[in-house]
């Protein structure tokens, strides 16, 4: 009986490494941010320079550019997601919708340095033309379609990180609307809806809140994505109001920069937008999480001991 | 309200508009794809799969050093991983309370969604600055802090699929509960376990992010478990960016490895998984 005693004990010890190991994440980073944390306090967050003579670091740039980029990501991978989330599980015909959600699958698997070469030579090229030219030849009075038409950008960087967080926001949706009870789809479809009214007013609103989830899930994927936007952005330093240059996200600078950092404030300074970074994705997958959560939770064959 | 046509319209404009984006995802994969074996072929020979890289400024060399340096990092996140998730993941299944349980799922689920950068900086911190120098065993200890949230919930998921009846015909014989767990459940599970071990070395062998400051890369080949080891990420990432195009073309070859690599890996799982169904 001792066995009984000391293998669960063991287990214990395993789920509590987990929990372990996610405290000592954070505080690990935030010792060694420390000395940058004391030099720069909250002016970090808001601070436009970043250089590495005089030491005068601060992120907004690189927070900036990862805003910009993963809500650019969401704008073009929210709806595709969803239409194809609703094409696999309301259209396709079950062998269909199996060969397309294994191909989306295996797009979820391609690694993220893989995105980041397809993205610079095949990728960038197209999007300096014909994307860039014709944005820029019709919407040019925008500020967002102006300057110089490189390829590399913030553009290329919102479209790598579309590509890549699709499958997932798609997975997860289907999954959700899956759990959609077709009672609510035979009862709107008996009140004489058309499928899309009963996809739209049905099926949609009955698992909202898992989809903002699978979305939200998808921006927390887009934030810490670092090598296929590091290969595209163009790794340039600045707060630019359009959407051709170059930029940096918080990972792209780490990812670009830390094999440089020389001094010990420098390192600190990016070991700090590294905190920052962990500090958005954790409240965002938290968020994330609850949502996913509640909309597909199971039960097992455990004892109840 | 609109008429019966234009609601009739809106159906079949909005239903095509969703196989379409279904039509764009599937599009998106086969262009990556397509594009990689087309430009990665060429470079792909025996000489390129077995040789060393050359100095810097000669063209030809091989990515052996890298292939090689994957191998080892996977197979020492596996060794750190693959106990601690499996045990972590027998715990949720088996005896955690509705409460700890929980915490713990839920930190595995959060762990999961870390920037895998943010992992690679945090081993820097903790292993690299200590001991001093990059190294292939802080490169495996960053793999293996992503590989085990992902090994944990998938032990857990495919050991919850196996009944209670299971569990009490094995009580029943008066085996104690943890040969129980061991002896009957788990393999019972097997295949869903070792699926999610599958899936862990899949995505781990694609990381670049967190291996940028921890094996950091070399051009030499295994050097030792406290020094600087390759890996194929690396590789096809300072490859990708450097301006030689025999560099460039050997980046392409390096991504066709490890994309086959990698999906070979996923469509086994795949595979493994429907019959489990």
């Amino acid at each position: 009986m001792r066995g009984d005693a000391v293998f669960p004990a063991v287990t214990f010890l395993a789920a509590l490494a987990i929990i372990a190991l996610m405290l000592l994440i954070v505080y690990q980073m935030t010792i060694v941010a420390l000395p940058s944390l004391e030099r720069f306090g909250a002016g970090f967050l808001t601070g436009t320079t970043w250089d590495a003579v005089t030491e005068e670091f601060g992120a907004l740039p690189a927070i900036f550019g990862t805003i910009v980029t993963s809500l650019l990501a969401l704008l073009i991978a929210v709806p595709l997601s969803i239409g194809a989330a609703i094409f696999l599980t309301e259209l396709a015909p079950s062998p269909v919708g199996n060969v397309v959600s294994f191909l989306v699958e295996l797009l979820a698997a391609i690694p993220s340095v893989v995105y980041g070469i397809w993205g610079l030579f095949v990728l960038v090229p197209l999007v300096r033309d014909p994307l860039q030219r014709v944005l820029g030849d019709y919407l040019g009075f925008l500020p967002l379609f102006q300057g110089p038409r490189f390829g590399v950008g913030v553009l290329s960087a919102g479209i790598i990180l579309a590509i890549m967080i699709l499958p997932l926001v798609t997975a997860t949706t289907r999954d959700i609307i899956r759990m959609v009870p077709s009672t609510q789809k035979e009862a709107m479809l008996a009140l004489g809806a058309t499928k899309w009214e009963t996809i739209w007013r049905a099926v949609l609103p009955y698992g909202r809140s898992g989809i903002v989830g699978a979305i939200i899930l998808g921006l927390g994927r887009a934030l810490g994505e670092t090598m296929a936007v590091t290969m595209v952005i163009g790794n340039a330093f600045k707060i630019s109001p359009s959407l051709f240059a170059p930029g940096q996200t918080m990972a792209s600078q780490i990812a670009s920069e830390f094999a440089e950092a020389t001094s010990d404030l420098y390192i600190s300074a990016l070991i700090e937008i590294g905190l920052v970074l962990l500090g958005i994705s954790l409240l965002v997958n938290i968020m994330a999480r609850l949502l996913v959560w509640r909309a597909t939770r199971g039960v097992g064959g455990r004892l109840k001991t | 309200m609109s008429t019966y046509a234009t609601r009739k319209a809106t159906n079949w404009i909005m239903l095509g508009l969703c196989g379409l984006c279904a039509i764009t995802a599937t599009v998106a994969l086969i262009a990556i794809l397509s594009y990689t074996i087309a430009k990665g072929a060429p470079a792909i020979n025996l000489q390129f799969l077995t040789s060393l890289p050359q100095p810097v400024g000669e063209t030809g060399g091989g990515i052996s050093n890298a292939i090689l340096g994957t191998l080892l990092l996977v197979g020492l996140a596996c060794v750190i991983g693959i106990p601690v998730g499996l045990l972590a993941g027998i715990y949720l299944s088996e005896f955690g309370g509705h409460r700890f349980g929980s915490v713990v799922r839920f930190t595995a689920d959060v762990l999961f969604g870390v920037p895998s950068i943010v992992i690679g900086m945090f081993v820097y911190a903790l292993v690299v600055i200590r001991m001093g120098s990059f190294s292939a065993l802080s490169g495996g200890i960053a793999l293996a802090f992503i590989m085990m949230p992902i090994i944990a919930r998938t032990a857990e998921e495919s050991l919850r699929l196996v009944p209670t009846t299971i569990r009490e015909a094995g009580l029943a014989l008066g085996i104690p509960l943890w040969r129980t767990i061991l002896s009957i459940v788990l393999p019972g599970a097997l295949t869903g376990v070792v699926t999610g071990i599958m899936l862990g070395m899949a995505r781990v062998a694609g990381e670049t992010a967190p291996l940028l400051f921890t094996a950091f890369g070399n051009r030499l080949g295994f050097q030792g478990l406290d020094n600087p080891v390759a890996a194929l990420p690396l590789q096809i990432y300072r490859y990708a960016i450097s301006p030689y195009s025999d560099w460039q073309s050997q980046a392409w070859g390096a991504a066709l490895v490890l994309i086959a690599l990698v999906l070979i890996t996923s469509v086994v799982v795949r595979i493994l998984t429907r019959k489990r169904r």
